[in-house]
């Protein structure tokens, strides 16, 4: 529950604000970054969320803007701040961007949204799907009134009635994200597979699906042995139109899907995974004058696989200047702003093992106290065709009571999650380079 | 009627505009209203020809008008009954949206003038044939009670919304419950002794719960937090009815939106207590783990909230992520206030299995560039060693590593680490002790100089240049800190103790030095104890200075037992997010010694509530609550009299204790009768006067018993043994 949400800009001037309960005063948010500044100062670290005479301040950044929520009751925090992420989906999906610009453009329609998505400080229809069949930028012309979709309180929320299309189509993407952590001596510390599946939904009416996995739980409980492998998925969610308590009882996934796009579940897995793209750097440094890179980089998967747009990022120090660099393929760009050099190959295949060099010059003024900052190289990818769990798609049954065919497609993909990094990037000579 | 500004400037601009004869021109106008209004300026004085637009068939003019009256109703009561009219023309409005509309800014009009015209279409609304009507009509119901609650319980509303916890709507359903929590909430926070017969309380009975537990599964995400909520209130008549309830909640683990997984574990945590059958218990556990883990992939601020969470469930279960430390390994981009919740969490999580990883780890972070982290990571270190008997060697060598590098605040911290090492493994390894005084002249903090201090002081028997090096801090006396200079005290007196021969003249040099040229009352205080001590009985000194320490440990809990419970049954809640009983953060900001009275008398056991009351005091860290705890104490009937007086003015010491003035609960067990020290030194004055005054005159001794009550009821058992020790004595 809140009392009242606003956005403001880095400065902590807000730039659009509702109150939706009274017992807090506007004037609280002029507070907010002074106590921010305040709880620096005293060199404490500034959580989401704190308190401050009576009012508990709630809030999350996006880009360069602060949403904040105030209460003064012993509030569900967690439904707040994830209520705050989706608002700014909301208006991002309206906008595009949500940024200072788009907020002072849009006042009016974000104001109308902050009314419908939240009614005294509980949080009501979020979907931006759903919102925006009544609450658009055209204004309302006379004659057509817009009414309240049925969605808004049906018992599926997710989907008006009466959708027609003319060719009826579903298309399924599974992506799995792999997030790993290598130490220095090569070992895999930490690894999971965050796979989602994706939905492009154009069916007509209101059609009753069902997705059939190799989920070897399923399998083990319905007493059926698979062909090939089953996978063992250790969490997964749902999008809120799958009918929980069944998946519950007998692992089924059955649902009337929402029109067009959406994410129908998300699973993980964190089972060891062998790093689909190895990197390892050697650094030679020559006593602060100049600093030199080896990198080299494996793709340790199939052959008949191939890795897209991959992009190594190797870090090096801050005022590291004139760079040289020579690839034996792709092409390497110097990234000052994070700090890195990016190498970029555009098509690497399974298999395949590349070398690369750099060369930066380094200021020769140098502060000892100075401690290096030892970033890990982080790898961005992209695998078609493949997923590292073996996930597999065994059906998807469309039924509608017009009795209509309906033909399902399934792409897989696997790619870098945001924390694919490899500590390997060592002082020459300093530590044991792996034997690949 | 508001006075009309000159006839020039922007206001006047608007209010022509606003009165045009065409349709967009003041539609125009008004949106520029509304963004003055947003950017705060004053647009209040526009209000009359606002006004004049809001009968229109536009719904988006409809909606900035009403939203312009919602701003300034306020500020304009007289005018706003000019609004009434249209207001209740638009709830029996043919389009369903816009009786919602009307509804709900009706509401939140917050004007005395208007409420009265409210009932009657509100009676309509909860009856509207669309449901969207109805769940707008229901929180409006929440709203008029807010305003004035005696109205919405003569108009019959409450029994109403009742009704509508029957409806066949789930969305309608939900937002009932909201509306009943709320006016539930709003009436205990009114009342000082509610009393079960007000109607407002929401009291779920076994045929509302059924009807909940249905339209749970059909609702929205955020109608699933509040049908939640209202089930984590519901008190299980049997086991049967507690197992029935869990097994019904946990699909929701399995919801997307993290508020509802985060309320489902609530209500497990709470009806899980009511389950006997062991492994439904273990079953419920094991399901708790994975949604817990996939929590950790949510935005960091989401991620935090659960990282808060996940702590206050380990305390109670400990096996909940045995497996899974390594998820919560820091990411490097991981903002620091996560990093350091993970840093706890990967402590609480250390085991013989995982120890050699979470090692590793640890070094890794401490060659961060980050300070902080960098300190908590080696403090992490400390923790491990401590905990985890088998791994303290290879935590002390990833320590000597770290001091090897020679960055000033990683030896400094890693320094105040080793001290906690050895107290817990005494004489264990004292082969690191000249690495440590080998960096001595590193050393510029006071903590990390004092835990040096001690260190030597503690084996100065094998230490030969013990003296020298006790020298260097004696001829800076005067310049240390007091927290320095008590430590440099002890060590001295130890030093003296164990080679009596050879120090005869720095223990007479820093007595001399800590009685006549300090300033500091708690160090003369030692020094003249110590003085008298090794002058009267230098046995009674011995046994009192280099008396045997109970080893340290890491407390499994950082709250109380009763606190955790209560959190528990907090889970996503700012209280849980805090680890604070809401009363220390919520309403004027104080605790009442009325609330926490009561609240001790729940609890059968005395000491029980007074460590609770002790805990509220360090968690609020507020003043108020300082005072209000020392009336509880009295009440409670421990000390009286003198004694009372006495507790009064050590309660800061105490609860600087507790709250542990720096983050690691081991620090505040140092050393101990000399001890006290460190914490002492922090806590100032109050201490040092009443505690160790009132010890060093046998006299006083009754009333420093009070004193003695007080340590005993805090959580921190090392320190009070060794406190009554040291009363026998005299």
């Amino acid at each position: 529950m809140a009392s009242l949400i606003a956005i403001l800009d880095l400065k902590g001037k807000p730039l659009i604000q509702r109150s939706y309960k009274d017992d807090v005063s506007p004037t609280c948010i002029e507070r907010f970054l002074p106590l921010i500044l305040e709880i620096e100062e005293e060199g404490q670290q500034v959580t989401p969320c704190f308190s401050s005479q009576g009012i508990n301040y709630m809030h999350i950044r996006h880009s360069n803007l602060y949403l904040l929520a105030l209460s003064k009751r012993n509030t569900n925090a967690a439904e707040i701040i994830i209520f705050l992420h989706r608002l700014t989906q909301v208006l991002v999906e309206y906008f595009k961007e949500l940024e200072e610009e788009s907020i002072r453009d849009n006042f009016v329609i974000i104001y109308e949204l902050m009314d419908e998505m939240m009614d005294f400080g509980y949080p009501q229809t979020t979907e931006s799907k759903i919102l925006q069949e009544y609450i658009t930028q055209e204004s309302h012309k006379l004659e057509i009134q817009v009414r309240p979709p049925m969605a808004v309180t049906n018992a599926v929320s997710w989907r008006t009635e009466g959708i027609r299309y003319r060719k009826n189509e579903v298309f399924l993407d599974v992506i799995e994200s792999v997030n790993l952590l290598v130490n220095a001596n090569g070992n895999v510390v930490r690894s999971e597979i965050l796979g989602a599946v994706k939905m492009k939904c154009y069916l007509s009416g209101m059609p009753e699906l069902r997705l059939g996995l190799n989920d070897k739980v399923m399998f083990e409980s319905t007493g059926r042995t698979s062909r090939g492998k089953a996978i063992e998925m250790e969490d997964v969610k749902f999008h809120q139109c799958v009918r929980l308590s069944r998946f519950e009882n007998d692992r089924t996934i059955s649902f009337i899907p929402p029109d067009g796009e959406f994410e129908l579940m998300s699973y993980r897995l964190s089972t060891t995974v062998k790093p689909l793209i190895w990197v390892e750097a050697a650094v030679e440094s020559h006593k602060g004058s100049r600093v030199e890179y080896m990198v080299k980089c494996k793709a340790q998967f199939k052959r008949r696989s191939t890795a897209n747009n991959v992009e190594i990022y190797v870090p090096v120090p801050d005022d590291a200047d004139s760079p040289k660099f020579r690839a034996s393929t792709g092409s390497v760009q110097y990234a000052p702003d994070k700090s890195a050099f990016v190498w970029k190959i555009k098509q690497l295949g399974g298999g395949r093992e590349y070398l690369m060099r750099a060369h930066f010059g380094l200021p020769s003024v140098k502060n000892e106290q100075d401690v290096e900052k030892r970033a890990p190289i982080s790898v961005k990818f992209e695998i078609p065709y493949f997923t590292v769990s073996g996930i597999q798609v065994r059906y998807l049954k469309i039924v509608e009571k017009s009795g209509y065919q309906a033909l399902p497609w399934v792409r897989y993909i696997t790619q870098n999650g945001d924390d694919y990094s490899l500590r390997t990037a060592l002082e020459k000579g300093s530590a044991p380079i792996v034997p690949m | 009627m508001s006075i009309r500004g000159p006839r020039k400037g922007e206001n006047y601009e608007l209010s022509v505009d606003l009165n045009s004869e065409y349709r967009d021109k003041r539609k125009d106008a008004i949106k520029r209203v509304i963004a003055s209004m947003t950017v705060g300026k004053d647009v209040s004085g526009l209000f009359p020809d606002v006004l004049k637009n809001m009968q229109t068939e536009d719904l988006e003019q409809k909606k900035l008008v009403y939203l312009y009256l919602m701003n300034y109703a306020k500020t304009q009561p007289e005018l706003v009954i000019l609004a009434v009219n249209t207001f209740v023309k638009d709830t029996e409005d043919p389009n369903p949206l816009v009786r919602a509309l009307a509804i709900r800014t009706m509401g939140c009009l917050r004007a005395e003038k208007i409420i009265d015209y409210l009932c009657d279409p509100l009676q309509r609304c909860l009856k509207d044939d669309n449901p969207y009507v109805r769940k707008t009509a229901a929180l409006c119901v929440a709203k008029l009670y807010d305003l004035k609650p005696e109205l919405v319980i003569d108009n019959g509303f409450l029994e109403q919304l009742h009704e509508m916890v029957s409806d066949s709507n789930p969305m309608v359903v939900a937002n009932t419950v909201a509306a009943l929590t709320d006016i539930h909430n709003t009436a205990i926070a009114a009342q000082i002794s509610p009393s079960s017969s007000d109607p407002a309380i929401f009291n779920i009975t076994s045929t509302i719960l059924n009807k909940l537990l249905i339209a749970l599964n059909e609702c929205s995400e955020w109608g699933r937090v509040a049908i939640l909520n209202a089930l984590s209130r519901y008190v299980a008549q049997d086991e049967k009815e507690s197992e029935h309830i869990s097994e019904r909640v946990v699909p929701q683990f399995q919801h997307i939106n993290g508020s509802v997984v985060l309320a489902a574990m609530k209500v497990v945590m709470i009806h899980i207590r009511g389950v006997r059958r062991e492994e439904l218990v273990k079953q419920l556990i094991r399901k708790m783990a994975p949604p817990l883990v996939t929590l950790l992939s949510s935005p960091p601020e989401v991620q935090w909230v659960a990282l808060r969470n996940i702590n206050l469930l380990l305390q109670k279960r400990s096996d909940l992520l045995s497996n899974e430390m390594r998820v919560f390994f820091c990411k490097y981009n991981d903002p620091l206030y996560v990093k350091i919740e993970k840093l706890d969490i990967m402590v609480r999580l250390a085991s013989d299995n995982n120890v050699d990883a979470l090692l590793s780890e640890l070094k890794e972070y401490a060659s961060e560039v980050d300070v902080d982290f960098v300190r908590k990571s080696i403090k992490a270190i400390g923790q491990t060693a401590v905990k985890i008997d088998a791994a303290a060697e290879r935590c002390v060598n990833v320590l000597l590593e770290l001091i090897d590098t020679r960055v000033s605040y990683v030896v400094q911290e890693a320094v105040v680490v080793m001290k906690d090492i050895f107290r817990k493994y005494p004489s264990t390894y004292e082969g690191v002790i000249p690495t440590l005084c080998a960096n001595l002249e590193e050393l510029d903090e006071p903590e990390a100089k004092a835990s040096l201090i001690w260190i030597i002081g503690e084996y100065a028997d094998k230490i030969d240049n013990a003296d020298e090096l006790l020298g260097i801090f004696v001829d800076t006396y005067i310049e240390e800190s007091y927290q320095v200079q008590l430590q440099t005290l002890t060590a001295v007196v130890k030093l003296f103790l164990k080679k009596p021969d050879s120090s005869q003249g720095i223990v007479q040099r820093v007595l001399n030095t800590a009685t006549k040229d300090c300033d500091s009352p708690d160090v003369r205080d030692r020094a003249y104890i110590y003085w008298r001590l090794l002058s009267t009985d230098p046995a009674a000194a011995k046994a009192v200075v280099l008396a045997h320490r109970p080893p340290i440990s890491i407390p499994r809990t950082t709250v109380s037992p009763a606190l955790l419970e209560e959190l528990l049954g907090e889970i996503s809640n700012l209280a849980s997010v805090y680890h604070k009983p809401p009363e220390t953060f919520i309403g004027q900001g104080r605790v009442s010694a009325d609330s926490v009275q009561r609240k001790g008398s729940d609890t059968s056991d005395d000491r029980f509530s007074a460590q609770k009351a002790l805990q509220t005091v360090v968690a609020g860290q507020q003043a108020e609550n300082l005072l209000d705890f020392d009336d509880n104490m009295t009440v409670e009937g421990q000390p009286s009299g003198l004694a009372a007086t006495q507790v009064l003015p050590s309660t800061p010491a105490a609860a600087n204790l507790l709250s542990g003035t720096s983050t690691n609960p081991l620090d505040d067990l140092v050393s101990i009768f000399g001890g006290a020290s460190v914490s002492n030194g922090m806590s100032g004055n109050a201490f040092g006067t009443n505690g160790l005054g009132g010890l060093s005159s046998p006299t006083t001794l009754a009333p420093s018993s009070g004193f003695n009550n007080l340590v005993a009821s805090s959580p921190a058992p090392p320190q009070q043994q060794q406190q009554e020790d040291l009363l026998g004595l005299f």
